[in-house]
């Protein structure tokens, strides 16, 4: 507390203390947009790490392409040259009516505006032995730190969840030569999220790379041997599988166990409106433990992706800092590897493409390329696209989308959004041949 | 993080498999009989030679092919962090030691390597590449060319397993496959073979693209004599020399950046890339180290100059000094012992596995720096950051050689304008989200400023 108060009283003339919970993205997004406007005293408080870091790079640690200190995204010496405290402290308790925030070591600290980003934690949906020794999600660093330590020695590991993470996770340990058996409940992999063809290709890849995909598979329960740790899984339909580590991918839900005692109005994550305010006064959520009351520009009401929560984090300095600003996100974007297949979308294609939506679908002959790009047929407008293989220009897709470009005008121009590296094939032409047959 | 057992049966065991075995046994073999010349066992170096390079280069073919071939293609970067090689482990301590030792024996004690003084034959290393060296220019081998053999070579056979590493890039093969035959036909063959043919002639630079201020010897009155008195051909060379570095480097580095040089014909660049490639991460990345880099690269640029006005002064006035100080003992021989031995040679390759392999080029090379200004300031070449889809993983920065941190710009959304940058394109390979590419264009759009990400519309900014 000495040390803070100190600190507190050399930070410029403005008493206004902003104290962030969450040193992810999204805290540390408001944090420097705060800064680089106001001088305010800024406080972030992680429980999990001294620095930010970023945790879309957990797997390149494990991986052996990053150490941890590689995937700070700001040098130490950052955070004070910019005049942002930062405590690694875990906060148990928030009395909004005093302002203050208790800690689990017994301080306490006051602040005059709050800001909740404390992300999620993995799911786990009450399967008999999910809490045995061996079986985990991956979200923190403390996960990985865990993962170092569950995986010594395993043959064979079971992941449970076709998502994002699980094809990371299978990545990272099929990198360590252990067997994966991947286990996903849907008819195809991330087929909430992706048409079928893209989800197929995906399929055939983690399949090249050894990894036992099961579609339509469902954990049952998880067995432990004498020492209670995990020795085999057995799925709905009967199936036992033997293996060591069991990774539990099945999604995340906001972290907020420390203020559902609070005045702060909660539902799955901490209720707020188009300004990122909660139920309490001069108490803001943003990132992946907000949630909206209503919905914003068609999006889902909790949005758990980097981009979203860093233009949670500037949306909200901007109004603490200039003036009051409500979010308003523009056209969706997002990106992913799987394994060596790289994937962009911009814009809005769904998982499955009914009218007024009609869709072009081109795979290159190798199935690890794929383009598909979502229009709506009778205005011929452009919706979005999914590229896998093939990297395309965020701003131009964007301006595209801005000024309403009719799908002919994108094939005709495509080339001009190609963001490969230079001497790489191109497939425009091919790209617009089927089209043009298609079309017929 | 890796495995911290200190058991001695290692519990992360991977099996070598046949090929991989048997590649090791062939380099092995290479390596050896270097190891019998050098300890002056008597071998018939005209067998013996071919032996070595031959094993040496098919046993890194072999390899290669074993280790990329049957995976599917995609980045490698696995474990480079937790081999011992490639992360400041044992093994990259015992190599470091073995290059540096090489560098200092070769730069001023090649006796021990076997060189013939005064007129004696040559013995032990040296002497195995005697027949070799007759064969392409008539004469018995220098240290030098023992050398240029060796230092081909290694860009010839890790050349070969760079490209295979990146064969699902074609910028990276494309630009090996230039490295490469530049290495072979400009700095080494070319450069022999007329030398050969010429050997009535005093020795002057015969690699095209040596130029000034690497080549730091270019104005030394010695060798401007020797190229005008080499006939047609030595006139040529002092011309183009001129013309290369005054008028065709400004202007290719416009249009594209320093990396038509650096990483696609350059010798230091070309070992850097291929042999070096496993040491590109250990670069670092902090603000401080890149302000030493720029005091440091550019007074090496203005020793540079200094010594050459000086050599150029004497040369025209006819005098071995300058100011009552003698331009030898003051300028050259410094020049040479600190930058062109212990800056270019014993730290620049020999520190390879601890600083990582672009330590001269990004701390020392004054032509790097020459080329620098241009790209920062006058050039068409840029990184391109794709818009708001950096997710700060650090992949870029970890690969760049340069030592350039490429996130803290493409978080930003900013493109990357660096003097530094020798456009390798590695940063580009390794994104996971597809966010950085090289490229050429409109200067007007070369440095950009986003300090609200594309895809948020809920701030409108005034710019």
């Amino acid at each position: 507390m000495v040390s803070i108060n100190k600190f507190l009283k050399g930070c410029g003339t403005s008493n206004k203390h902003v104290v962030i919970i969450g040193n992810g993205i999204s805290g540390i997004t408001c944090a420097r947009n705060i800064r680089k406007k106001s001088d305010f005293s800024i406080t972030v408080i992680s429980a999990e790490t001294e620095y930010h870091f970023s945790r879309t790079a957990l797997m390149y640690i494990y991986m052996g392409h990053l150490r941890y200190e590689d995937t700070k995204p700001y040098e130490d010496g950052f955070w004070a040259k910019n005049k942002i405290n930062l405590l690694n402290k875990e906060v148990t308790k928030v009395e909004s009516s005093n302002k203050t925030l208790h800690f689990s070591n017994g301080e306490n600290l006051k602040y005059d505006i709050l800001i909740i980003a404390s992300g999620s934690k993995p799911n786990k949906f009450g399967w008999p032995g999910q809490d045995l020794k061996g079986v985990q999600g991956l979200y923190s660093f403390q996960d990985l730190q865990l993962l170092e330590d569950n995986t010594k020695g395993v043959k064979h590991a079971v992941i449970v969840g076709g998502g994002l993470i699980g094809v990371e996770l299978a990545e990272m340990l099929t990198s360590r030569k252990i067997d994966v058996t991947f286990l996903v409940r849907e008819k195809h992999f991330w087929d909430l999220v992706m048409p079928k063809q893209e989800a197929k290709l995906i399929e055939k890849h983690i399949t090249e790379h050894h990894v036992n995909l099961k579609l339509e598979t469902e954990l049952e329960e998880i067995f432990s041997d004498t020492n209670g740790k995990v020795k085999a899984i057995i799925t709905k339909s009967g199936e036992t599988i033997e293996c060591q580590f069991v990774g539990l991918t099945v999604g995340v839900s906001p972290n907020i166990s420390f203020i559902k005692n609070s005045e702060i109005n909660t539902d799955r994550g901490v209720l707020v409106n188009e300004f990122f305010e909660t139920s309490v006064k001069d108490v803001y959520a943003i990132g992946d433990c907000a949630q909206f009351t209503s919905s914003i520009n068609g999006r889902r009401p909790i949005e758990q992706v980097w981009y979203t929560g860093r233009m949670h984090g500037e949306t909200l300095a901007h109004s603490l800092t200039t003036v009051k600003t409500n979010y308003n996100p523009g056209h969706w974007f997002n990106s992913a590897k799987f394994f060596d297949i790289e994937y962009q979308t911009y814009g809005a294609v769904p998982s499955i493409i009914s009218a007024p939506l009609n869709s072009f679908y081109w795979e290159h002959s190798s199935g690890k390329m794929c383009f598909r790009i979502v229009y709506d047929f009778q205005t011929h407008h452009l919706i979005g696209i999914n590229i896998f293989g093939i990297r395309m220009r965020h701003e131009v897709f964007n301006r595209w989308l801005s000024e309403g470009k009719k799908i002919n005008y994108v094939m005709e121009n495509l080339a001009e959004a190609n963001f490969d590296p230079e001497f790489f094939k191109r497939y425009e032409s091919d790209i617009n041949l089927q089209f043009k047959k298609e079309l017929v | 993080m890796k495995n911290e057992s200190i058991s001695i049966a290692n519990p992360d065991k991977h099996q070598l498999n046949a090929g991989t075995k048997i590649s090791i046994a062939l380099i092995s073999v290479g390596l050896i009989v270097f190891a019998a010349s050098f300890l002056n066992v008597k071998l018939n170096a005209e067998y013996f030679l071919p032996i070595s390079l031959g094993t040496i280069i098919f046993g890194t073919i072999l390899y290669s092919r074993t280790k990329y071939l049957n995976k599917p293609v995609g980045v490698k970067s696995e474990s480079v962090w937790f081999h011992s090689l490639s992360s400041k482990g044992v093994l990259a301590w015992c190599l470091g030691v073995i290059l540096t030792s090489f560098y200092i024996l070769l730069y001023w004690f090649p006796s021990f390597l076997g060189l013939g003084i005064n007129g004696e034959a040559n013995t032990g290393v040296i002497a195995f590449f005697d027949p070799l060296s007759k064969l392409l220019n008539g004469k018995v081998a220098s240290q030098w060319f023992m050398y240029g053999t060796i230092y081909t070579t290694c860009i010839l056979a890790f050349g070969y397993k760079f490209i295979l590493k990146y064969r699902h890039n074609r910028y990276q093969v494309i630009r090996t496959i230039v490295v490469i035959i530049s290495q072979l036909f400009l700095a080494y063959l070319i450069p022999e073979i007329l030398d050969g043919l010429n050997s009535d002639k005093a020795y002057y630079a015969k690699d095209l693209k040596n130029m000034w201020p690497l080549n730091y010897y270019f104005f030394d009155a010695w060798h401007i004599d020797n190229m005008r008195n080499g006939g047609s051909l030595g006139m040529a060379y002092l011309v183009w020399g001129i013309v290369l570095f005054l008028v065709v480097t400004p202007i290719i580095t416009y249009f594209v950046g320093k990396r038509w040089y650096c990483s696609w014909v350059c010798g230091c660049g070309g070992l850097a890339e291929t042999a070096g490639d496993s040491f590109r991460q250990l670069s670092s990345k902090k603000v401080s180290t890149w302000k030493f880099e720029r005091y440091i690269i550019h007074s090496v640029l203005l020793f540079a100059l200094i010594m050459t006005a000086g050599v150029l002064y004497n040369y025209f006035t006819n005098t071995t000094t300058i100011f009552g100080l003698d331009t030898y003992t003051w300028l050259r021989q410094p020049y040479g012992f600190l930058i062109g031995a212990v800056f270019s040679g014993v730290v620049g390759v020999g520190f390879y596995p601890m600083l990582g392999n672009r330590v001269w080029c990004r701390f020392g090379c004054p032509l790097a720096a020459y080329m620098g200004m241009f790209q920062r300031f006058k050039s068409r070449f840029r990184i391109t950051t794709n818009g708001g889809q950096c997710i700060s993983c650090g992949n870029c920065s970890n690969s760049c050689e340069m030592g350039i941190d490429v996130k803290a710009y493409a978080q930003r959304g900013e493109n990357i304008v660096r003097a530094s940058c020798v456009g390798c394109g590695i940063c580009s390979d390794v994104c996971p989200r597809g966010v950085l590419k090289l490229e050429n264009g409109d200067e007007q759009t070369r440095l950009n400023n986003n300090p609200i990400t594309i895809g948020n519309n809920s701030i409108k900014l005034n710019l």
